[in-house]
């Protein structure tokens, strides 16, 4: 049970859960509840992990991802905008077809080894003591992409006009149509963003950070936790990020937990029964509720929520929105 | 030779706009002079907004020609109809709460082009804000603002876009009188500065005193198109706008009043935004008695009905015929007699897709014959409503039909008729007639009278002026949580009364 | 030469006709099945053959017919489940979890056990883990229910992390105390707990020999009666579609939404609960790794589909046992996922005509 390592792994499995995070808040922030997150990743890791063996290029692979889960994104986004039905349903009606897509299509891929993305240490900053080899050494590509995303995200959000218009899509959607934003287009477009990273994030477990194809296993929920994350994150793309990485530590420490024979000083239970590590497993998905109720209740606190105008579909002349 | 530039800045033609099951705007011609204030007038649901919607570029007409400046137009959104100069400020404002008044003001421009350096246009909306005298802090977001405060950034918003045809709906339903005041000088400097005003209005007086011409609608027609305002009689305007040559006056007698049944004591509570909304009010009614409620929107009202009604915490104590009900649960103020008419029909009155069987049931559905505590009996149900339905002269389809189906009147009178119908001790009416066309306000305002023939205690909160003074029997004024004066309606001076309004003056009563 | 005609959407002011939600929940799983078909077509499957196995699933023989109803039992019951709280606008996609949870609670009669196996008459430990059974499922359903109800915390996201939890929890249970001989199941429950089949009467009616239909069935068909009667005749029921019509109105009339949160989130998990116990007491009387193929998902689906109408909801699953009977027979099994979500989708989609008139109108001719 290493620091180092805990911290080195939390990055690059946090970095899935970051792209899928960071989608699901520009979507959220135009106002469209996106829950089909988990079958896009699911359907962009086939995809990746597929196309990467058929052209032995791993790039390409990426960039198939990414178009897949757009694709599907914007089913859920014709379906929600133009024929305003509901965004929970529609959402899960795309895990269904993302997921089920990705069963079918992804006969026969297990145990295949296509070219995966590169890991690479950034040279001068990977030599720092401690941190370098723990943030720049021995990483993916993707994660370094990581990195720079996150804070552009967010500085694109808060402080250019189109996140401003990306905001007030998603607050008043009447506000601005008279002003001549199309709101149609905008949530059309963040849709799509929100599942081109979904695709993505579903390539990096595939093509890079846990390499190679489990069926439905390869994703096993993240997706959903993404979505959960954005509610902690409150819509904001850094502190999405962060999340993601801590949870990404949470995992691999958990993981080792099971390793030793000493914990800490006393007998390690798990090391003595194997079987309790299936409480272990649960962790995830219990934090991530207690993520949730930490996000609700700081929510409350703030009297700030989720973008006002998230889950209902707009008509013009429609009063109150 | 130098042609002079056209007289008109707006003229729209023959313009017909349609929806689904109602002809909004049918035949409709408007002329707007340059330079000139320009009423549209007519009651609620007359096709007002509509038309101005498709001038502002939400709509457009199924036929009919649109000239701006002499020049034909086809908006096909509402950004065209900016390009040309048109700017509306909306009756319900467009603004995003939890955005500044600045970035407000920027939303949907192609200045500044990608990168927000937000100081810098607070500063060039300061300058604005000096030329034309509408005060508000840029850097404020627009939840922190007030009604009025809110109003200056929809100006705002159309000037900084370099708007010289103004469109306002209904622009002084927020205002004080002595704010209205305020309001016609901003209007009429705009005019002199060379901006041309359309201003939307149901209100008669309103209308004469600022008015240059006016068009009339009624049930989206043009009664009169462009008319002068000089030698119009209220009498002729009324028959304008409503068919009859005189606004109906109710019939109001005089009448015993008995116990106290409302008996409200140094009451204090917060807003939704953690401000407090209500300062040690106290006031009392009795059995018999309206007692009218004046104040501009924001200043406590929602709130006071919410504390009575157990919607809302409070400090202080809350006795419906000496029964405590402060901070207690809907539940409890509803069996203490109270009946609640709120100010939103569709998002708190009624459930949109139940049916009117299903909405009038509400308070009393654990009552024989409707039902007891496990079941409902909906054929007894049904026929309740039925005879409600007649009662109250409810127009639908039938009983089955869902609420959202039903207009404003109608919606209206479903929610009397069930709020009446439990016999209640103390009624408490929000903005009942706010919305409704002139048939209905008429049959909303008559039960309300007859109610309090029947002895019940009213509460009733408006924001039209003229209502209250019909309807009351005292008028207590509100503003920032507190009653600034309870006067007699008989003899009561509106002048008075808008001191009240804007804090400026408070009674000893 | 200009296609004479456009098409035109119009909101529908009036009611629509009593028949359209059936035809669109229909003719959505139909386009689903042409588009499936299409897609296996591709992959190199046999999409004719699939439908040769679905109908004779349903309408084959007797045999054939049971299994769709056992495979339909099941979801009867997590359709209930999911159509009570969907009536309230809450989300509960933890069907699968209430059901595993109701499994579990019910297996604890015979594996602790709670009463003594062998001298306990047949009706008391099926009554027993039948009331577990409803139990464990009221218990996960409670969880999410109360999170929402006081901290306003996501019930998607709540009762869907809980469907992994039950499932590593049941996990844990099978593989290390109760598991039987190191397999990942328990051993075989004791006769006594074996819900009644209809081979059980092979003796006397040698018709039944092989028929696996079980009393489950049974409790499905009772809970729709009691579904449909909390619904529509009941006090509670005329609270629970008021607050999901609209909260704000349900608050001023004076109800107690907070409660009925909790109430009907353990209703819902009552049922699902209650399906689990029926599958592991009917069907494969053991507890076990995989005792559902996903039917607390499905179950959303049959309640979508069935447009929250208790008695459709019965219809509605023996449509779906028969897909799953007939999946049997495909390959590859992601297909069904596929299916679902297919049908799904398309029924979202038809709900737009619920709300919207299509006209075909005239277009004005050009005047030259």
């Amino acid at each position: 049970m290493n620091l180092e390592i805990i911290l080195h792994a939390g990055l690059a499995t946090g970095t899935i859960l970051l792209f899928a995070a960071i989608g699901e808040v520009f979507a959220e922030r135009a106002g469209i509840l996106n829950l089909g997150v988990e079958g896009m990743m699911l359907l962009g890791a086939m995809a990746g992990f597929s196309t990467s063996l058929a052209t032995g290029n791993a790039w390409i692979g990426l960039l198939v991802a990414m178009s897949a889960g757009g694709i599907l994104s914007l089913a859920h986004g014709f379906v929600t905008i133009n024929l305003q039905a509901d965004q929970v349903v529609s959402g899960l009606s795309l895990t269904f077809l993302g997921t089920g897509l990705a069963l079918v299509l992804g006969e026969g891929l297990t145990g295949q080894n296509p070219p995966l993305i590169p890991i690479v240490d950034i040279p001068l900053l990977a030599s720092i003591p401690f941190i370098g080899p723990v943030f720049f050494g021995n990483h993916s590509v993707l994660v370094y992409v990581g990195y720079i995303f996150a804070p552009l995200a967010t500085y694109y959000v808060y402080k250019t006009r189109p996140g401003m218009h990306l905001r007030a899509v998603g607050e008043k959607p009447s506000a601005a149509d008279t002003l001549g934003i199309s709101v149609y287009g905008v949530r059309y477009f963040y849709t799509f963003v929100g599942g081109m990273l979904a695709g993505l994030a579903g390539a990096t477990i595939t093509l890079s950070v846990s390499p190679g194809w489990y069926s439905s296993q390869t994703t096993s929920g993240q997706g959903w936790i993404a979505v959960g994350l954005v509610i902690f994150a409150q819509w904001n793309p850094l502190r999405a990020a962060f999340g993601g990485y801590l949870f990404g530590m949470l995992r691999r420490f958990i993981l080792d937990l099971q390793g030793p024979a000493l914990l800490f000083g006393f007998a390690n239970p798990l090391y003595v029964n194997s079987n309790y590590g299936f409480f272990l497993q649960m962790m995830p998905f219990v934090l991530t509720i207690i993520a949730l109720i930490w996000g609700s209740r700081a929510a409350t606190r703030k009297r700030l929520g989720s973008p006002a105008a998230l889950g209902t579909p707009y008509i013009r002349g429609e009063r109150g929105l | 030779m130098t042609s002079s530039p056209p007289p008109y800045a707006v003229e729209m033609k023959d313009i017909v706009i349609r929806f689904p099951g109602v002809l909004a705007n049918d035949h409709v011609n408007l002329s707007l002079k340059r330079g000139e204030i320009h009423a549209l007038l007519g009651e609620n649901g007359a096709g007002k907004s509509t038309l101005m919607n498709a001038l502002a570029g939400l709509y457009k007409p199924v036929s009919g020609t649109i000239k701006v400046h002499g020049e034909q137009v086809s908006f096909g959104s509402p950004k065209d109809a900016i390009a040309k100069g048109i700017g509306m400020v909306h009756q319900h404002f467009m603004l995003v709460p939890t955005q500044t008044v600045t970035e407000n003001i920027l939303l949907g421009l192609n200045e500044p082009r990608f990168f927000m350096n937000l100081p810098k246009y607070d500063q060039k909306i300061l300058e604005l804000q000096e030329q034309f005298g509408l005060r508000v802090d840029p850097t404020a977001n627009i939840w922190q603002l007030s009604v009025g405060e809110q109003q200056r950034v929809e100006i705002l918003k159309t000037l900084y876009r370099g708007a010289n045809i103004l469109i306002m709906d209904e622009p002084t339903a927020v205002l004080a009188p002595q704010e209205i005041e305020e309001f016609m000088q901003t209007m009429r400097s705009m005019t002199e500065q060379g901006k041309s005003i359309i201003f939307i209005s149901h209100k008669l007086h309103e209308v004469t005193s600022v008015a240059d011409r006016l068009t009339v609608l009624r049930k989206g027609v043009a009664t009169a198109e462009g008319i002068d305002i000089e030698g119009l009689t209220g009498e002729k305007l009324a028959e304008l706008m409503v068919g009859r040559k005189v606004i109906f006056t109710v019939e109001k007698k005089a009448q015993e009043q008995g116990e106290i049944v409302l008996d409200v004591r140094g009451v204090s509570a917060q807003n939704n935004k953690g401000v407090p909304a209500l300062n040690n009010l106290s006031l009392t009614v009795r059995q018999g008695e309206i007692l009218g409620i004046a104040g501009v929107a924001g200043n406590g009202q929602s709130e006071l009905a919410e504390v009575i009604t157990g919607l809302r915490e409070c400090t202080g104590s809350i006795l419906i015929n000496g029964e405590e009900v402060a901070n207690f649960e809907p539940s409890k103020a509803i069996k203490s007699g109270v009946a609640h008419v709120p100010e939103d029909r569709t998002g708190v009155g009624t459930a949109p897709n139940m049916t009117i069987t299903e909405n009038t049931i509400m308070k009393n559905y654990r009552e024989a014959p409707i039902g007891n505590r496990w079941g409902i009996n909906f054929t007894a149900a049904r026929s309740r409503a039925r005879e409600l339905k007649e009662a109250y002269d409810i127009l639908a389809p039938s009983v089955r039909t869902q609420a959202r189906k039903l207009s404003g009147g109608n919606l209206q009178k479903v929610i009397l008729a069930r709020e009446i119908s439990v016999e209640p001790q103390l009624m408490i009416a929000m903005q009942p007639t706010r919305g409704l066309d002139v048939g209905a306000i008429e049959s909303i305002q008559q039960l309300l009278l007859k109610q309090r023939e029947a002895g019940t205690a009213l509460l009733l909160i408006s924001e039209e002026l003229d209502e209250l003074l019909t309807l009351s029997d005292r008028i207590a004024v509100m503003y920032e949580g507190e009653i600034m004066g309870i006067l007699d309606a008989k003899d009561a001076d509106i002048n008075d009364i808008g001191l009240m309004m804007t804090g400026t003056k408070r009674s000893e009563a | 030469m200009k296609f004479p005609f456009t098409l035109h959407f119009e909101q529908r002011t009036d009611d629509y006709p009593k028949w359209l939600p059936a035809v669109t929940s229909l003719g959505s799983v139909v386009v689903a099945f042409i588009i499936s078909g299409i897609i296996l077509k591709f992959i190199g499957g046999e999409p004719l053959q699939v439908l040769k196995f679905f109908f004779s699933a349903t309408f084959g023989s007797w045999p054939v017919f049971s299994d769709t109803l056992v495979k339909a039992t099941p979801l009867i019951m997590v359709g209930l489940a999911c159509t009570v709280a969907f009536k309230m606008k809450l989300w509960n996609i933890g069907a699968e979890g209430q059901f595993y949870m109701g499994a579990f609670f019910a297996s604890l009669v015979v594996l602790i056990p709670m009463v003594p196996l062998e001298t306990t008459p047949k009706i008391i430990v099926i009554g027993l883990m039948m009331v577990m059974g409803m139990i464990g499922g009221a218990v996960w359903g409670f969880f999410p229910g109360y999170l929402k109800a006081k901290y306003k915390v996501n019930e998607i996201i709540t009762t869907l992390m809980l469907n992994y939890i039950a499932i590593y929890w049941n996990n844990f249970w099978i593989f290390d105390k109760w598991s039987d001989a190191g397999f990942q199941m328990t051993p075989q429950f004791d006769k006594v707990a074996w819900l009644p089949r209809l081979s059980d009467l092979a003796k006397e009616y040698p018709m039944f020999s092989g028929i696996t239909l079980h009393l489950g069935v049974v409790f499905g068909l009772i809970a729709a009666v009691i579904v449909w009667w909390i619904l529509e005749r009941s006090t509670w029921g005329y609270q629970i579609k008021l607050i999901g019509d609209n909260p704000n109105a349900a608050r001023y009339a004076g109800l107690n939404i907070t409660r009925n949160i909790i109430l009907v989130m353990m209703l819902s998990g009552a049922l699902a609960g209650l399906a689990g116990m029926s599958e592991i007491s009917g069907v494969v009387h053991r507890l076990q790794e995989r005792i559902s193929p996903g039917y607390g998902f499905t179950g959303i689906i049959v309640a979508w589909l069935a447009k929250l109408n208790p008695f459709a909801v019965i219809i509605v699953s023996i449509m779906f046992g028969a897909l799953i009977v007939a999946g049997r027979e495909i390959q590859p099994s992601g297909l069904a996922y596929l299916l679902q979500g297919i049908i799904l989708f398309m029924v979202i989609s038809s709900d737009f005509l619920l709300r919207y008139k299509i006209r075909l109108v005239r277009t004005e001719q050009e005047v030259a």
